[in-house]
């Protein structure tokens, strides 16, 4: 149970990144979460309105992207995309895996901002 | 109002994950291998350090713990019995441990000097979740379960599993009465995490603990 924990760091890191836009709402945070990330998508959105309230994401969305685990088959010498983490072996042969390729993302893949007019115009005129 | 897509492509754990880089800088500049014990409350977590502390300090190898609880010092003072430095944690709710604390932590702790240690273990807080998206800045994840939990434990918590680069299984003396299998407790472990060590051990009787030591042993030097 964690996810409060998690919650809280993307409010910490999305409240930087909107700093640089005044005024800006942010109305979507887009997550890239790697199926072995050992993160609850559940937990998570329900942690979510609670960690946004009085911050500058309040209101937004949450949008998450789930990402199978992709594994190096040293057989084949190719990567295999798993169905599921019960297994870590290649698709194709059926030999053990190890190196991981894809699968612990936790990560914030971008937000999407509502500005006022004004604020996108400034950066136009300063051009 | 007009709306625009911000590229972030940013971890969220990147705080902790650069206060961990720097961590593992200082252990290798300080030469002291460090290892992060994880596993389900339980587990023997406490008890397996106890007696891998007692022997290390025996041969006259230089090992200190951190060990991390929600509450209580009762670990602490139970490993302080190993005759190594030893130092609670104690979380307050938090259900792991990460760098950030471990920096803490290690700042406070005036009778150690990292550079006068071979090894440094963190016990985790028993929980085999959490634990595994903080890195804690070591060099070898060991994780642990014991022959009371059940051979399928490794595929309920594949993303622990997958992040270890050692196992050990606890309470080998009490195989039998469990019907402990080995042989599948074993696949599972390398279905999630191929290749990875194993060690069989039993704090109380002590086996395996002689083949664990010269595991250590072989990381220390490499």
């Amino acid at each position: 149970m964690h996810e409060l924990s998690i919650a809280t760091s993307i409010v910490e890191a999305v409240t930087e990144t909107a700093a640089a836009y005044p005024g800006a709402h942010v109305k979507e945070v887009r997550l890239r979460l790697g199926a072995l990330a050992s993160v609850v998508e559940d937990s998570l959105r329900f942690c979510w309105d609670l960690a946004i309230e009085d911050t500058p994401l309040a209101g937004a969305a949450l949008t998450v992207v789930t990402l199978p685990v992709v594994v190096h088959c040293d057989a084949c010498n190719a990567d295999s995309e798993l169905d599921g983490v019960q297994s870590f072996r290649c698709s194709r042969c059926g030999e053990l895996a190890s190196d991981l390729r894809q699968g612990r993302e936790l990560e914030i893949e971008s937000i999407e901002i509502e500005e006022p007019e004004s604020a996108v115009e400034q950066p136009a005129q300063e051009k | 109002m007009t709306t625009r897509i911000v590229e972030l492509r940013r971890g969220i754990l990147k705080k902790n994950d650069e206060l961990a880089a720097g961590l593992r800088q200082r252990f290798q500049a300080a030469g002291v291998l460090v290892l992060n014990l994880v596993s389900s409350p339980g587990t023997g977590k406490t008890a397996f350090l106890e007696r891998t502390l007692t022997a290390l300090r025996e041969k006259g190898v230089r090992a200190a713990a951190l060990v991390g609880d929600l509450e209580t010092d009762n670990d602490a003072r139970r490993l302080a019995s190993a005759g190594v430095p030893v130092r609670q944690i104690n979380t307050h709710g938090e259900c792991h441990l990460d760098a950030e604390t471990i920096g803490k932590h290690l700042d406070e702790w005036r009778e150690v000097d990292l550079s006068a240690l071979d090894l440094l273990f963190i016990e985790n807080v028993g929980n085999l979740v959490c634990p595994s998206s903080y890195d804690l800045g070591e060099s070898i994840r060991v994780v642990l379960l014991s022959v009371t939990e059940g051979e399928d434990k490794p595929l309920k918590y594949p993303g622990m599993f997958n992040s270890a680069d050692a196992a050990v299984i606890t309470k080998i003396d009490l195989a039998e009465p469990c019907e402990f299998k080995h042989e599948l407790a074993i696949k599972n472990i390398h279905e999630i995490r191929p290749g990875i060590r194993i060690f069989e051990t039993s704090a109380k009787t002590g086996v395996g603990i002689d083949a664990w030591l010269d595991y250590l042993a072989e990381q220390k030097r490499s």
